[in-house]
């Protein structure tokens, strides 16, 4: 009861004509720049951050959820109609929906992802308007060493889930850890690894590095290997609209893919990845055409995209009741409440009722204007994707240095978002996944407060981490998600000897 | 390169990876060692640097042994013209800002140096098009967000 009046009463805060405008601006922007080739949400969020800078909070907030939720859209848009998924979460739409519109089915494809994404996103934030305020009381009783193996299990998963190697991926997470041990230290005073540079007293923005590493390393890499593999647009053929068996072949799909998505992505271990292909999968086995699986099945969009959609609001879940980021969108999300000054977790439900309530309810209202906006405007965002390379990466690039000038205007910033752009470079190169780094510079410092906090409660006593039932379950979970990769990848090698 | 890179197939790109990881942990180990103010109870602002240093420095000893056994992913090979192109726009982007010269110059120069890296021959035209980019940027941030960017000499003919 308590949670549908205050989701009634968000409504009332999402429903004002300016908070409505602010939400179609974000759907818009966010489809426009989620649209374009090789950019993914996590990077529209970040480009777009700057542009609610000036707003009040909750009406940037809403703007926020619009861009996140364009963002998406306009990310399955390129997988289907490019075949270039911007981030892992599309690369299981893409493996059908490029092959429908090759097929001369591209606007089924993009219809179908983008109702699923409708279906599963509402379903998915009914699902988080009621799990979250159940977590948040849980969330209260959390003492400081709760929250700290609550960050570990996050660092693990982080770093173990993105990319093929956990090597690689905890040494991403490392450096941005290093990254975050950067400027004073909050209890002390102290000024740690700052070199005696000024500008450095305050850390390493988040959305400096999110921003460098994503955008300034992508147009690195993009222009690294230009000759290599040009895009082709698949023009759109036929009719944009599902037919009855369209309609049909989808619907359980995108409850399923629901299904999947939503608890999948509220887990702290969430990610879009693993629910987008166990969707994918499970359609496979229980399509009634499993023939035209590889040419183009329908159920094969409809699944992966509503699993992604609902797990982007799964992943909302304990960004909003812990604080905790566990994906890269969701990182640069929270980087965007601390530009506010707002902290997540379960006081800002108690202190910030309208703010919270406001975004939730104003996902909703974006999920709607989504597919009223996206279905008749389809041509227009086919048509972005028609920008030759040169003026997009260069426009990206522009974008990106305006965004760091208009927070921080020094040239330690903008020397630090080269750096970070280069960095990102090398790393694409050689197969290192960004995303743990930027988790890490988040975290890690909250993970240490965390963790001193803990410790000056206990007297200095490292046991306290494992006498709290929570916290010693939860390093045991940390524990095996770290070991566990290394064991499958000695159970592979042994399976490769004996074939 | 073949013959150089003999001894034992070590994987050169896994090696650097190694050393810079180690090089890291000791700069974050010795920055930690000289922090003069310790906690009574409870671990000071040191504990959590020597950790990371800690760490840092295993997973440099892991790329050594990745080196020897299957390396990185070998990558393609790398246009660095194009590369050079972007770095150098980006550079003058710094300097220019560092000197005072202004948004809307510098943004003209990125735009105009990523688009010939990204393989455009329209130099003087992209650099056109990149200004009226930074205009129009500069003066919806200046008039609709009251929000200033770094102004030079052009900059302020619009104040």
């Amino acid at each position: 009861m308590d949670t549908l009046l205050s989701l009634f009463h968000g409504f009332g805060v999402a429903l004002e004509p300016s908070k409505m405008l602010f939400c179609l601006i974000g759907v818009f922007l966010g489809t426009a720049v989620g649209v374009l080739p090789g950019i993914g949400p996590a990077l529209t969020v970040a480009l777009l951050l700057p542009v609610t800078f000036k707003l009040d909070p909750a009406g940037s907030l809403i703007m926020f959820a619009g861009i996140y939720y364009g963002g998406m859209y306009g990310g399955s848009t390129t997988a289907i109609l490019l075949n270039a998924p911007g981030e892992s979460a599309s690369l299981a739409t893409a493996l059908e929906g490029s092959k429908m519109a090759k097929a001369g089915r591209g606007g089924p494809a993009l219809a179908t992802s983008a109702i699923g994404s409708f279906v599963a996103g509402l379903i998915a934030t009914i699902g988080l308007a009621f799990l979250a305020p159940w977590l948040v009381e849980i969330a209260v009783k959390f003492g400081p060493w709760d929250y700290f193996a609550l960050m570990i299990v996050a660092f693990v998963t982080v770093s173990a889930t993105f990319g093929d190697s956990p090597l690689r991926g905890l040494t991403s997470l490392f450096l941005g850890i290093t990254l975050g041990l950067v400027g004073i230290d909050k209890l002390t005073g102290q000024a740690r690894l700052t070199f005696g540079v000024p500008e450095l007293l305050n850390g390493v923005e988040v959305t400096t590095l999110a921003v460098g590493l994503f955008a300034v390393g992508e147009a690195f890499y993009v222009a690294s290997k230009r000759f290599r593999d040009p895009e082709e647009i698949i023009p759109i053929k036929g009719s944009l609209w599902m037919n009855k068996q369209d309609w049909k072949r989808s619907w359980a799909p995108w409850l399923r893919g629901t299904a999947f998505g939503f608890p999948i992505g509220a887990l702290p271990a969430g990610g879009a990845e693993v629910p987008t292909f166990l969707s994918y999968s499970t359609e496979k086995r229980l399509c009634k055409y499993p023939d035209e699986f590889g040419k183009g099945a329908i159920e094969g969009v409809a699944g992966p995209e509503a699993a992604n959609n609902a797990s982007a609001a799964g992943t909302l879940v304990p960004l909003l009741t812990l604080g905790l980021p566990t994906s890269a969108t969701a990182a640069i999300m929270l980087a965007g409440f601390q530009q506010y000054g707002l902290n997540p977790g379960p006081l800002l439900f108690a202190e910030k009722p309208d703010l919270v309530w406001g975004l939730i309810a104003s996902l909703f209202i974006a999920n709607v204007m989504l597919v009223i906006l996206n279905l008749p405007l389809i041509g227009l965002w086919v048509r972005l994707l028609a920008i030759p390379q040169p003026w997009l990466y260069a426009g990206i690039l522009v974008f990106s240095t305006m965004g760091t000038l208009a927070v921080n205007g020094s040239p330690v910033e903008l020397a630090q978002l080269f750096l970070f752009g280069f960095v990102g470079y090398l790393m694409r190169r050689y197969d290192y996944p960004v995303a743990p780094m930027v988790v890490g510079l988040i975290l890690g410092p909250m993970a240490e407060q965390q963790l001193r906090r803990a410790l000056q409660i206990s007297l200095g006593d490292p046991m306290i981490l494992l006498e709290n039932p929570g916290s010693a379950t939860l390093l045991g979970i940390a524990f095996l998600a770290l070991v566990a990769p290394f064991l499958m990848k000695g159970l592979n090698r042994f399976k490769a000897s004996e074939d | 390169m073949t013959n150089e890179t003999s001894k034992a197939g070590a994987n050169k790109p896994a090696l650097i990876v190694g050393v810079l990881l180690l090089i890291v942990a000791a700069l974050v180990g010795y920055d930690a060692s000289q922090q003069t103010i310790t906690s009574t109870y409870g671990v000071g602002p040191t504990a959590v640097p020597y950790v990371v240093a800690a760490g840092l420095v295993i997973l440099g000893l892991a790329h050594f042994v990745v080196a020897f056994r299957e390396g990185l992913p070998e990558p393609e090979e790398a246009d660095g013209k194009a590369l050079l192109w972007i770095a150098g726009g980006l550079v003058f982007l710094i300097a220019c800002i560092a000197l005072g010269g202004g948004f809307i110059i510098a943004i003209a120069a990125v735009f105009a140096c990523t688009a010939r890296g990204m393989g455009r021959h329209a130099f003087v035209v992209d650099a056109v098009i990149g200004f009226v980019l930074g205009l129009v940027i500069f003066l919806v941030f200046a008039k609709l967000l009251t929000l200033i960017l770094p102004s030079g000499p052009l900059e302020r003919l619009f104040l």
